[in-house]
């Protein structure tokens, strides 16, 4: 049997580590770490190895399973619980809820615990709620249950939005079904009509169908209408035109005319056209809501960003640890803040020595040092060594929190792509109202008896249906094709502005690199060939689950360390092949001998070689490790398409220039700025836009956010963070760039075929009308040419989807259930 | 011809069924989240019930 390259639970590969083997079903399979182990133990103990079956993404590697038990303090749950007539309800906002068969593990997994009345899951919010017996479960024990299956509950306070997307999505629905079964009932009757006028029809039966159109029609007019005549009476009252404004005048036009024409017991009515419009529009409507809702918001992803809990110490030096919820901290409250956790708030080091990971708020890739004195900031990771804190600002305060509003202010600003269109419909409107208004003088002056018949000829030929589908069907069309290559489109207006993007602005970490820590260069001092240092080290630290351990698992293990010591903060001790080796800062690899546990000091004294990770044996230096954020395999591919394409390629970073300049000489780039703040990077991307550039922006860092928001079409990593995630216009699932520069040739494609259907619409309604005008065109030709016109365009539209990109993206064939995924953790 | 008159409000009367059941079948839930159910059925006829160590009854 061959090993397996990879966990079977989390996907890491387990080059390197000490694998451990479990028996499922009749199989043996690997793991590469005691969380993994435990978590499928887990799956396997409850009879739920079904799982690995139908998941469609490996799973979240379990790190911390914590204690919840700040969560069974009576005014936590108050705060965040609704009483239900069965027990207590709580949403969870759960990180990791990659696909529906995770959603079906932990419904199934938290049914099993007594005391669960009941659960639902929602892969598609990343939700979930339970229902439970406060007498006979604790909140604390349910959370546990989650965290045990490798996934990370945050419990939300019942916010309004949660159950506002609810109720958008059932009413849209029921509109749908209205608009949809009226639709048919109301072709049917048109058909009979049709069919009468070639072979004859008594006059009572047309009549009673008109009647019956109009019985079955209204209902769809009013309800499954009703968003577009409000959306145009908003507009008009605020002095804007949207595309509701043309929709619901041609709407109002076609059912007023019909009606007027069932009263009259004479000519044609426009029932079928009126229903057949709608429905269209409806799920247009649908498919934007759907595309809306999967995308994050802001509000959640703070609450995702914090950890749930903190250690807070009591008042008293000798105080104990209390666990608490993130909410309940307050200034001057003092913290305890593990290794590897997320520091809750923003704070000054009182005790301790360690390295702290800020690249989610600064780009920066390499950690940072922090000692006794130094400021760390929310939502940042603290890496080596645990550390206590004095909190000098909470929520709202803190640096995190004044990114989001910068982010909400860019948003605020950011110049709207004009939906040309809906610009184009309204000005031809105004001048078919008046068109149809002197044609009617005309008449009149000239031939009363005709006049009516002319007009409304006139109005509904000039009907902007084929107009206002034009964009939009072209535009969903489009979104769906782009969803099909690995790109999820969330703003309505992102095709367009790909398709006028004349400029892409990348940031650096994450995005054009891989945004994890791997070994840059191996520098060997002593006799001992590179290779060699490697495998010692790699087995080393195939012990350690610290960040920078991980970057070594890519490299080839010689054999199990074994007397393994980890010092925090300072490295780790092991015998390999019957040799001790240590390997961490410099300070700590050198001093072999036996004293060790003052290294927490060391580091501080040691912040210059940071970047450097030194393995020694018996005091003498063997090797020096640069560590590195590689570029993606793609990066350099994905920024030549797109030169090729006349995009003018840039990069935005947060880090250092020397850093930059290198990975911009690696993927060909020429021009870049480095050490970039947030504010820097909107200033930069305003000054372009000054230019008259239009700017795409690709990011994933959190500080990446508000430039994503302020720029003119923006596209985030699939597993960027979901900040970054909420303020994009389209994301890059997959976590490959290859599925862009397709992007940009679909969004233009699209633009072309948008203005085709416009050409073609405004032509059909300028030719037609004179002829209108004339009285020329019985209603009744007027009707079929309408509908004719429209589905044209809808099937134009449709060609969006079915030519297949020139240049497809190998890693867009992910399953359709991979798109909702996403961890941003 | 005359039987129009009966049957098309007849049908009315079936769409007018079907709208209210639609209406009533959303606001039961059942269109609020339509991934995972699909897979529900997937686990029921082929995975074994849970296997108790040894002598056991029910999981706890």
């Amino acid at each position: 049997m061959t090993a397996p390259s990879e966990c079977f639970h989390c996907g890491e590969p387990l080059a390197g580590r000490a694998v451990q083997w479990v028996r499922l079903g009749d199989a043996e399979v690997a793991l590469c770490c005691p969380g993994c182990r435990a978590a499928l133990q887990l799956i396997a103990g409850l009879g739920l190895e079904d799982f690995y079956r139908f998941r469609t993404a490996p799973s979240v590697r379990p790190t911390e399973i914590g204690e919840w038990l700040a969560y069974d303090e009576p005014a936590v749950i108050a705060s965040l619980c609704r009483q239900e007539p069965d027990g207590r309800a709580v949403i969870l906002l759960i990180d990791g809820l990659t696909c529906a068969a995770c959603s079906w593990l932990i419904g199934r997994a938290l049914q099993r615990i007594d005391g669960v009345v009941r659960t639902s899951v929602n892969t598609a919010s990343g939700r979930a709620q339970v229902v439970w017996n406060p007498d006979r479960v604790a909140l604390s024990r349910v959370l546990r249950a989650i965290a045990e299956l490798g996934y990370r509950p945050h419990p939300v306070t019942p916010e309004s939005s949660h159950l506002q997307v609810r109720d958008e999505r059932r009413a849209i629905l029921k509109r749908l079904a209205v608009a949809g079964l009226g639709m048919m009932q109301v072709m049917m009757f048109a058909v009979a009509m049709y069919s009468g006028d070639f072979n004859g029809m008594d006059e009572a039966i047309r009549a009673y169908l008109r009647i019956v159109s109009l019985l079955v029609a209204t209902p769809v007019m009013l309800y499954a209408g009703w968003p577009f005549l409000k959306g145009a009476a908003q507009a008009l009252r605020s002095r804007s035109i949207t595309m509701d404004v043309p929709v619901s005048v041609g709407l109002l036009l076609a059912y007023g005319a019909s009606v007027i024409n069932t009263w009259r017991h004479a000519g044609q009515v426009y029932f079928d056209s009126v229903t057949m419009f709608i429905f269209f529009l409806s799920i247009a409507r649908y498919v934007e809501m759907i595309a809306r809702h999967q995308s994050v918001g802001v509000t959640d992803s703070l609450s995702r960003l914090l950890p749930v809990t903190a250690h807070r110490l009591a008042p008293a030096e000798a105080g104990a640890i209390q666990d608490v919820t993130v909410g309940q901290l307050a200034v001057a409250d003092r913290l305890l803040v593990r290794t590897g956790e997320v520091v809750p708030a923003d704070g000054e080091i009182t005790l301790g020595a360690t390295r702290v990971d800020e690249s989610m708020l600064t780009g920066e890739s390499t950690p940072v040092s922090r000692a006794v004195g130094d400021r760390v900031a929310a939502g940042t990771i603290n890496l080596d060594a645990p550390l206590r804190m004095r909190i000098t600002a909470v929520g709202p305060a803190t640096l995190l929190a004044s990114i989001v509003a910068l982010l909400n202010r860019a948003q605020a600003e950011r110049p709207r792509v004009t939906r040309a269109a809906d610009l184009t419909a309204s000005r031809f409107l105004a001048r078919v109202l008046i068109g149809a208004a002197l044609v009617c003088v005309f008449w009149l002056a000239v031939d009363p008896d005709r006049a009516f018949a002319a007009t409304l000829a006139v109005l509904v030929v000039a009907c902007p249906c084929a107009l206002s589908l034009a964009t939009l069907v072209a535009v969903a069309s489009a979104n769906a094709a782009l969803a099909r290559r690995g790109v999820l489109v969330t703003h309505a207006d992102a095709v367009e502005g790909l398709a006028r993007a004349t400029c892409v602005v990348f940031d650096k970490t994450g995005t054009l690199t891989q945004g994890t820590v791997t070994i840059g260069r191996c520098m060997p001092r002593a006799e001992l060939p590179a290779h060699e240092c490697l495998a010692i080290a790699a087995s080393l630290e195939a012990a350690s689950e610290h960040p920078i351990a991980r970057a070594f698992s890519g490299a080839v293990a010689r054999s199990v360390a074994s007397d393994v010591r980890i010092v925090a903060g300072a490295g780790i001790e092991g015998v390999v092949e019957g040799a001790r080796y240590r390997i961490g800062t410099r300070a700590f690899a050198a001093a072999g001998g036996a004293e060790a546990g003052t290294a927490a000091e060391d580091i501080a004294a040691k912040a210059d070689d940071d970047a450097a990770i030194v393995l020694g044996k018996a005091g003498v230096e063997l090797a020096a490790f640069t560590l590195g954020d590689a570029a993606r395999a793609e990066s350099a591919r994905t920024v030549a398409l797109l030169e090729e394409q006349g995009l003018e390629v840039q990069i935005l970073s947060g880090d250092s220039a020397e850093a930059v300049g290198r990975l911009a000489r690696q993927c060909g780039i020429s021009r870049y700025r480095a050490r970039q703040s947030p504010m820097d990077k909107l200033e930069h991307i305003r000054a372009l836009a000054a230019r008259g550039e239009f700017v795409a922006m690709v990011g994933d860092g959190i500080n990446d956010a508000p430039v994503l928001g302020g720029s003119g079409v923006s596209i985030a990593m699939g597993r960027g963070s979901a900040l970054a995630l909420a303020s994009a216009d389209l994301i890059l699932m997959g976590d490959s760039l290859d599925a862009l520069p397709g992007a940009f040739l679909l969004a233009r494609r699209a633009q072309r075929i948008i203005k085709q259907n416009l050409v073609w619409a405004a032509g059909y309604n300028l030719t037609a009308m004179p002829l209108a005008a004339m009285g020329w065109v019985p209603p009744w030709l007027a009707a079929i040419g309408m509908s004719l016109s429209s589905i044209l365009v809808v099937l134009n539209s449709m060609r969006v989807m079915r030519r297949p990109a020139p240049t497809a993206a190998p890693a867009a064939t992910e399953p359709a259930a991979a798109l909702v995924g996403r961890s941003s953790s | 011809m005359s039987i129009v008159f009966v049957l098309i409000p007849l049908s009315l009367v079936l769409v007018g069924f079907a709208v209210w059941a639609f209406f009533w079948a959303v606001g039961a839930g059942q269109f609020d989240e339509l991934d995972s159910p699909a897979w529900e059925i997937l686990t029921d006829d082929d995975s074994k019930p849970p296997q108790p160590p040894a002598g056991g009854s029910a999981p706890p």
